[in-house]
């Protein structure tokens, strides 16, 4: 057997997964990753819904979102209970809440990946060059940090969207904002950790730019961070639309947003009409839990070092 | 020692005055400015607004002069304690936000306890029992808390109470010293919607921050000299893991103080949170600076506080 050259010559190399069957190692990964964390799977799969439902909108919902549709029963079509017509029932306009949740679910997409887009994106970049510059303007970066800490979250939020007016862009940009400072400073500790590894001691001494020691070595290292942060961050993005629109200086009253819908019509007929408080309630509640159960799972994946924690 | 709370206190006068450039910068980038809207508010509409009546009033106003006097000037009233009147109710923000404060510092204080006495116990529980069922259900529960809207739950609160139970806790606030007992009744559910979502977090840090003790080497020594499990986690581990626990409910505050404005809206609770949504509602920019000013200076003093309290507890911290 030793001595036959051409069946030595024969054996293939060992298929490199990401080339040759993409879609079938991207599925074994997938596979993997669900096999260890079941929780982190689920997650992912309601996140999946979401995107899903919110793509398909148009098709999903039995009614428009502003729709007032006529009742098969006759008489008025306010607050009538779940029956095979409005499965969810209507609320205190006769809106089909179901077909709501289903549009509202494109707009807690879309203001969570825009802020998220926007906000971990510039505060990744912000938080790497000022902490790899470090000295002094790392330093007095750090302290307009702490200022932005000290500012609650949500008031912030509540404080822009009063100053620049309702909107959903305005929202984007409220919830951007108060995302900065909390992100830059977990960035921060990242760069710090991974600007001490010996890889990058090693580029500095032969001489590499400044630009290309962050670009190839320290960010590719912190993308792990960026993932579990954008994972985490969208479901908080989602909830503090809600309590935005809830208070009612979110999204315009118009639109079909999940905390729009929990606003003072449905809190007084919460006893008589308990349905129209209660399902985007449910809604908010399982897909910022997949959010941040899919987070918990990347990131004990991704990052060895908190893991379990 | 000195040396630390000085260094550190010293570190408090830039971040305060920076929060407050923050807060002046966030109500000067008004789009179209505060003269304008002032003008037209009085009108009704903007079409009769004359350039002359616009110049006039920002002369008044002092909106002509350059941007660092009128900071200045800004900050220098603050730190007489003069906030500015309130455009809707005519009255001092001052006077308005102490008697408010006090409830919702009432309502935080009250919500703090009870997340720490639910948190520490469950991620104590979760660190013994690492990856256990019991492990697996309380980092479940932790989740749900950070998922569950605080509306969402003060609303289901409600509901639970006057379905199940028939009954409403008064509406309204009756204030501590007069009527403790409905003021307790008025306080506890609130406080206890907003301390489920705040265990959540505590929770976590709790197990974490007994997980790294109990890889600690005196650990394995109480253990190899006899002591019994509960005495172990009790005495040795808890002790040590409690400091970070303690600091991060305080740094929790600032968060708390959002969660409390929605919930002061739900439960009808004259607080500071109903105080700004009324004044965001009535686009009275004077209160809500006034509020988020102030939020900022309890949440930097608080900072403070906790950071020298560190500090005398672990000398460690002083040295670093």
């Amino acid at each position: 057997m030793a001595n036959q050259p051409t069946q030595r010559v024969e054996v293939a190399p060992p298929p490199r997964a990401g080339m040759l069957q993409p879609a079938a190692a991207g599925l074994r990964e997938v596979n993997r990753f669900a096999r260890r964390k079941p929780l982190g799977a689920i997650g992912g799969l309601l996140v999946l819904a979401l995107v899903i439902v919110a793509v398909l909108a148009p098709v999903l919902a039995p009614y428009g979102a502003r729709d007032l549709p006529d009742s098969r029963q006759g008489g008025s079509t306010v607050y009538i209970p779940p029956n095979s017509q409005f499965l969810l029932g209507t609320d205190h306009v006769g809106r089909d809440v179901l077909s709501r949740l289903i549009y509202g679910a494109r707009i807690s997409l879309y203001v969570g990946l825009g802020s998220v887009l926007i906000g971990i994106t510039a505060s990744f970049i912000i938080g790497v060059t000022l902490t790899y510059a470090g000295g002094i303007i790392d330093m007095s970066s750090q302290r307009v940090v702490d200022a932005l800490m000290a500012l609650p979250g949500l008031i912030i939020a509540l404080a822009i969207v009063a100053v620049l007016g309702s909107s959903l862009n305005n929202v984007i940009l409220a919830i951007v904002i108060g995302m900065i400072a909390p992100v830059i400073r977990t960035v921060r500790s990242q760069v710090l950790s991974v600007k001490e590894l010996d890889y990058v001691t090693a580029a500095v001494a032969i001489g590499a730019p400044p630009w290309r020691i962050v670009f190839r070595h320290i960010v590719p290292n912190c993308l792990a961070i960026y993932l579990v942060l954008a994972t985490y961050y969208l479901g908080f993005a989602i909830i503090i639309e809600a309590s935005l629109s809830f208070l009612g200086v979110g999204a315009p009253p118009d639109q079909p947003s999940w905390g729009g819908m929990l606003t003072r019509a449905a809190q007084e007929h919460v006893l008589t009409a308990p349905w129209v408080g209660i399902f985007p309630g449910v809604a908010i509640f399982v897909v910022v839990m997949g959010f941040n159960l899919l987070g918990d799972a990347l990131r004990d994946v991704l990052d060895p070092r908190l893991r379990g924690r | 020692m000195y040396a630390y709370i000085a260094r550190r206190g010293l570190l408090f006068i830039p971040t305060i005055l920076l929060a407050t450039i923050l807060v002046f910068a966030l109500f000067w980038i008004v789009p179209g400015d505060a003269a304008m809207m002032i003008l037209t508010g009085e009108e009704g509409d903007g079409g009769k607004v004359t350039q002359a009546d616009l110049d006039n009033l920002k002369r008044e106003l002092g909106l002509d002069r350059p941007v660092y006097i009128q900071y200045g000037e800004w900050l220098w009233k603050i730190l007489q304690g003069d906030f500015g009147d309130s455009v809707w109710y005519g009255t001092p923000v001052l006077d308005d936000l102490k008697d408010r404060f006090f409830i919702t510092l009432e309502l935080s204080v009250l919500a703090i306890i009870l997340a720490f006495i639910a948190a520490v116990p469950l991620g104590v529980l979760s660190a013994v029992k690492q990856d256990t069922f019991l492990d697996h259900i309380s980092r479940l529960l932790a989740l749900v808390g950070i998922a569950l809207p605080t509306f969402w739950l003060g609303i289901l609160v409600i509901y639970g109470l006057t379905y199940l139970a028939g009954w409403l806790p008064p509406l309204g606030y009756a204030t501590l010293w007069g009527d403790p007992f409905t003021n307790l009744q008025q306080l506890i559910f609130p406080a206890l919607v907003l301390a489920f979502h705040d265990m959540a977090f505590t929770a976590r840090v709790a197990r974490s921050a007994m997980l790294e003790v109990m890889r600690e080497d005196y650990m394995r020594t109480a253990r190899s000299k006899g002591l019994n499990e509960w005495m172990v986690v009790g005495r040795h581990a808890l002790k040590n893991a409690l400091l970070p626990v303690i600091t991060v409910s305080g740094y929790q505050f600032g968060r708390l103080l959002g969660g409390t404005i929605i919930i002061e809206s739900i439960f009808v609770i004259p607080g500071v949170g109903r105080y700004l949504i009324d004044a965001i509602i009535h686009r009275d920019f004077v209160v809500v600076q006034g509020v988020v000013l102030l939020a900022a200076a309890v949440v930097l003093l608080l900072n403070l506080v906790i950071d020298i309290l560190y500090g005398i507890l672990d000398p460690r911290i002083r040295y670093s």
